[in-house]
């Protein structure tokens, strides 16, 4: 008897442990996680706002100075920009993988890199967050005693944008987060109750 | 078996709280002050919010390692040991990425912000921000390390049988 879907496998002997349907919990919350990490890449690599500002006032005529704030000028920002966009291509691969990986297995090699890989994803998003947040935080508040002024009362817009794509990446790693501890706790289950189990799935 | 897969857990925990632990207090210590114009300007690991969850996190992974280290290889608790090891992993990569972000911007500067680099009055400040960096990156590192152990105590990844 064939597992059909269900969430583990039945407990017999003969089983092949892994077949296309192993559950949606997984995949569901690989793709939600994945337009997550998407989504604060996206809006945080088109953040730019321009303004022109009166610098000095010459006679009668105002000079105007333009100011840009891009992403690129924090290398926090880039940074997280890069992580996020590793995390979305790796939750894009991983959602592969698990629905139609199941006929290309190179020597058991699946096995060992899904959980090292998500790790590596969970470790380097938790690091691009953590940098970007707090230099977001620098420039919403400043630092007096550093002498560093704040630049999000001039620059809102990009403040806001890249609030947006703080809370999105948060979101995507607290996805991956459960998503790393489910799918290695279900790997344990399922080595556990697979019977004669010499070859890997 | 068991004791060959105890020592290095135990070792491994042992250097990340090492290593903790000396992030912690280094961040702890900086202090530098400096004078200009008669003005006097402090210089504490304090002024930066950064460098408060850098200490903070660390203190917290010490914190965690120091009652984690006594435990037995194949606990009962390997499922709440995993999650909690993920969970520190998260907390220290990001209060390191965070205090360089800021360490950086305070050696460097940053010219399309406006913002002034300040290791130059504080030089010795910024030496001890850098030690504690250090040490807290050794700690990262560490955990990653201490969390694919455990993963492969749990699901034996090189062989690919049974854990």
């Amino acid at each position: 008897m064939a597992s059909e879907g269900g969430e583990k496998p039945e407990v017999g002997s003969n089983q092949v442990a892994v077949k296309k349907g192993k559950g949606w919990v997984v995949p569901l919350l690989r793709v939600v996680a994945f337009l997550a990490t998407l989504a604060a890449t996206i809006v945080m690599a088109m953040n730019k706002e321009t303004k022109t500002i009166v610098v000095a006032v010459i006679g009668s005529t105002p000079i105007n100075a333009t100011l840009t704030a891009k992403f690129q000028h924090t290398p926090a920002f880039v940074f997280f920009v890069i992580a996020n966009a590793m995390a979305s291509f790796h939750s894009l691969l991983m959602l592969v993988v698990e629905c139609f990986g199941n006929k290309f297995d190179f020597k058991g090699l699946r096995l060992l890199l899904i959980p090292i890989l998500d790790m590596m994803i969970v470790a380097l998003v938790a690091a691009g967050e953590g940098g970007a947040v707090f230099m977001g935080e620098l420039g919403r508040h400043g630092n007096s005693h550093a002498r560093w002024n704040k630049i999000c009362d001039k620059f809102e817009s990009f403040c806001d944008h890249g609030a947006g794509a703080f809370i999105a990446s948060f979101v995507g790693l607290i996805l991956l987060m459960i998503i790393n501890v489910i799918s290695v706790l279900k790997l344990r289950n399922q080595l556990k109750t697979a019977a004669n189990y010499s070859a890997l799935p | 078996m068991a004791m060959a897969k105890i020592i290095p857990t135990f070792l491994l925990r042992l250097i990340a709280l090492g290593a903790t632990v000396s992030a912690t207090v280094v961040m702890v210590t900086s202090h530098d002050s400096t004078t200009v114009l008669n003005l006097k300007f402090v210089a504490k690991y304090t002024n930066s919010p950064t460098f408060k969850y850098f200490a903070l996190a660390n203190a917290v992974a010490s914190g965690y390692g120091l009652t984690t280290i006594f435990l037995p290889c194949k606990t009962s608790l390997w499922r709440l040991l995993l999650v909690l090891d993920l969970v520190i992993l998260c907390l220290l990569n990001s209060s390191i990425s965070a205090a360089l972000a800021i360490g950086y911007v305070g050696k460097k500067g940053n010219t399309h912000a406006g913002w002034l680099p300040i290791c130059g009055e504080v030089p010795n400040f910024c030496d001890h921000v850098n030690w504690a960096l250090i040490s807290g990156f050794v700690a990262a590192v560490v955990y990653f390390l201490l969390v694919l152990y455990s993963l492969h105590n749990i699901v034996n990844l090189l062989a690919g049988g049974k854990g």
